[in-house]
């Protein structure tokens, strides 16, 4: 067994106890690590999505900054139009935030989200991507992996999970980053870096869902760290849409650790996961060659 | 009925460019707005504005009308005053979002110029866009002529703010979105003594946690409605009184319902819009025929003004509903509303409900007169008439 080591961040008890997030979600955890990091001077948004029952029905919240609950496919437009309105009212150095599912930035929120960014509003969007509509009990959106199974795909999602970094990216925002709760310490930098910067921020969170991917309730962040070694999910930032950067060293391992933990991928033959395993590693090699630009 | 020179200035304006100087002159914060034909001159008037240092609202272009709308809520929500436009296939995409405005209860205001939808593509005149918003809490006034749209686009912050409703001003494409014609533009000092800022009682604000639409049980969700109607009920009175502070001001402009030439009024004219200018021609035409006819202008169509209703038509035996709009399967929709309101009163009268104009087929003066001849006398049908 690793060796548990504690991490130090600083929590000054933006995201509250008592919240309705599934036992061992690691949602819960990016949350508190995000919140904090955004503190007090925020205004959020937040669509229907697992965030949204996390941070609670009225008239609990979860979170000590107020949010709105607005519609699926509208969280970039809703913070734009906070952003706007506290600037004219003297209140620009307020931070605006997004707390938005892959289903709402990837498919229904993609129109808004890019036209935000386009704007190149000053909004810090975070897309808790646990790849399917999770929250309605586990449906595939495009952020659904290959082969993965979900409720609309028995058989397995026979097309790849869509490349939202690189849309993102050929919008030239400011800053784009990857973060996953498997890397506490490198999630509360990445917040820290994307607050001080103007313009459109969007920060992507890897969420295993234990009920939607079958993960044991103790595995979330054992998942999120494989995802992260095998470099299925490589951390990275890239800035100005043009300079990325990541870790090499990462990559540690095939994705057969990774896979073995979830039972979406329980079906998959020999051939299938040499398949997602060449997927992977090209997706690497890229995002390498893209770093040592 | 123009007031003095040094209030008002005279200008030549479309209906269009009034709404856009009555905006410049209630100073929103934000303006969110997507461009739609017809109501693009709106928008392009309020950039002109703000190029010149004129409007110094925050000009937000996003990609679609959802998302106009969607910056609407959530920038009104921080307590800021919000204007937005658009037209036809733009309301209908917001239709999501206006349920969510009023259920927000963001005092937004918009100004929809009222175009037939698709399918088939056409750009003509007719209600049916906002009619079919009906239901979703927005407050709803038709304007005329352009000096009442600019008019009563000022009105409507009032109306919003006082009641916390988001309020949607109309007017027909083109026979007044486009139709240039001399409208006094009032002096900016008056506006700001018309329309002080109104401090909300609950916004989005960075020292309160409290959040704005989180969900919440069924008892609760009931009751929000029940605001909603105890708020709507206050509209008519916030409508009466923004209109007599109004016509205190400038001698211009009727409240929820403007009656003309209904003394002794045995037939009368209850309509919305542009036809109401085109009626009241041929009122007079009708009365120098010696026919006894009326008008009714609807200004306020939601919340639906059935007291004033019944107490204008009160010992009128017969009337006619002139209907630019066909809600398919029933008629139109203002006969509809006018029978339900009058249904089970004691001495109702004769009603007729006529789709006339629908689809932007013009309806003239003396095509009004011959249908007022043709329909006071004959027997009412409870349904809707086709009419040319």
């Amino acid at each position: 067994m690793n060796e548990v080591k504690k991490i130090d961040y600083a929590d000054d008890g933006q995201f509250c106890s008592g919240h309705v997030a599934c036992a061992g979600c690691a949602e819960a955890l990016a949350m508190r690590v995000i919140l904090n990091s955004v503190g007090q001077n925020a205004v959020g948004v937040v669509s229907p999505s697992c965030s949204a029952v996390i941070l609670g029905g009225h008239p609990l919240s979860s979170a000590r900054i107020p949010f709105l609950h607005g519609t699926l496919e509208s969280a970039a437009a809703s913070a734009s139009g906070i952003k706007r309105a506290l600037r004219a009212q003297g209140k620009d150095d307020t931070t605006v935030l997004c707390f938005a599912g892959d289903g709402g930035t990837y498919d229904i929120g993609l129109q808004a989200l890019s036209s935000a960014a386009e704007r190149n509003e000053d909004i810090l969007y975070v897309c808790f991507d646990n790849e399917g509509y999770m929250n309605t009990g586990g449906q595939k959106s495009s952020s659904t992996p290959s082969g993965a199974v979900t409720g609309s795909t028995p058989l397995g999602k026979a097309t790849q999970k869509k490349n939202l970094i690189e849309i993102l990216a050929a919008h030239r925002i400011p800053y784009i980053a990857t973060v996953s709760p498997s890397h506490l310490n490198d999630m509360a930098a990445k917040m820290d870096k994307a607050k001080a910067i103007r313009g459109t921020k969007v920060i992507i969170v890897l969420i295993p869902c234990l009920p939607g991917w079958g993960v044991a309730d103790h595995a979330a962040v054992s998942t999120a760290r494989l995802a992260v070694e095998s470099g299925v999910f490589p951390l990275l930032e890239i800035e100005d849409g043009l300079r990325t950067r990541m870790h090499p060293e990462h990559k540690i391992r095939p994705i057969d650790a990774y896979l073995a933990q979830q039972k979406r991928y329980r079906h998959l033959s020999e051939a299938d996961r040499a398949a997602l395993q060449a997927e992977v590693d090209a997706n690497w090699a890229r995002l390498s060659a893209q770093a040592a630009l | 009925m123009n007031a003095p020179a040094n209030i008002e200035t005279r200008q030549l304006l479309n209906g269009n460019h009034a709404v856009a100087w009555g905006v410049r002159l209630a100073k929103p914060d934000v303006t969110p707005v997507y461009p739609i034909t017809p109501q693009t001159p709106i928008l392009e008037k309020l950039i002109e504005f703000q190029s010149e240092g004129k409007f110094a609202a925050e000009l937000l272009t996003p990609e679609s009308e959802h998302s106009a709308m969607a910056a609407c809520i959530a920038a009104s929500a921080t307590g800021a005053r919000v204007f937005t436009a658009t037209s036809s296939q733009g309301l209908l995409l917001m239709h999501e979002l206006l349920h969510f405005a009023a259920g927000a209860r963001a005092p937004i205001v918009m100004f929809n110029v009222n175009r037939t939808p698709a399918s088939p593509w056409g750009f003509w005149p007719d209600q049916i866009d906002s009619l079919s918003q009906r239901d979703t809490g927005w407050v709803q006034l038709y304007s005329e002529s352009p000096q009442d749209s600019l008019d009563t686009v000022i009105q409507a912050f009032r109306i919003a703010e006082g009641s916390m409703l988001p309020v949607m001003i109309n007017h027909d494409a083109f026979y007044v979105s486009h139709s240039v014609e001399p409208v006094s533009v009032p002096a900016p000092g008056l506006i700001d003594e018309f329309l002080p800022r109104v401090e909300r009682p609950m916004q989005l604000d960075t020292g309160a946690g409290q959040s704005l639409g989180a969900p919440i049980g069924q008892a609760s969700w009931n009751r929000t409605r029940r605001e909603m109607a105890a708020a709507m009920e206050t509209v008519p009175g916030l409508t009466e009184a923004a209109a007599s502070g109004w016509r205190a001001m400038t001698g211009r402009g009727g409240g929820v319902l403007e009656a003309y030439r209904m003394t002794g009024a045995e037939v009368v004219v209850l309509t919305m819009g542009s036809m109401a200018g085109t009626a009241r021609d041929a009122v007079d035409r009708l009365r120098d025929e010696g026919i006894a006819a009326g008008l009714l202008k609807l200004r306020l169509f939601r919340p639906f003004p059935a007291d004033e209703l019944r107490a204008a038509l009160a010992g009128v035996p017969c009337t006619i509903v002139l209907d630019r709009n066909y809600s398919p399967g029933m008629g139109g929709v203002l006969h509809q509303e006018a029978k339900a309101a009058l249904y089970g009163t004691v001495g109702a009268p004769r009603m007729h409900g006529l789709l006339a104009g629908v689809g932007g087929v013009n309806v003239d003066v003396a095509t009004i007169a011959r249908l007022v001849r043709d329909y006071r006398n004959a027997d009412p049908s409870p349904d809707a008439v086709w009419v040319e």
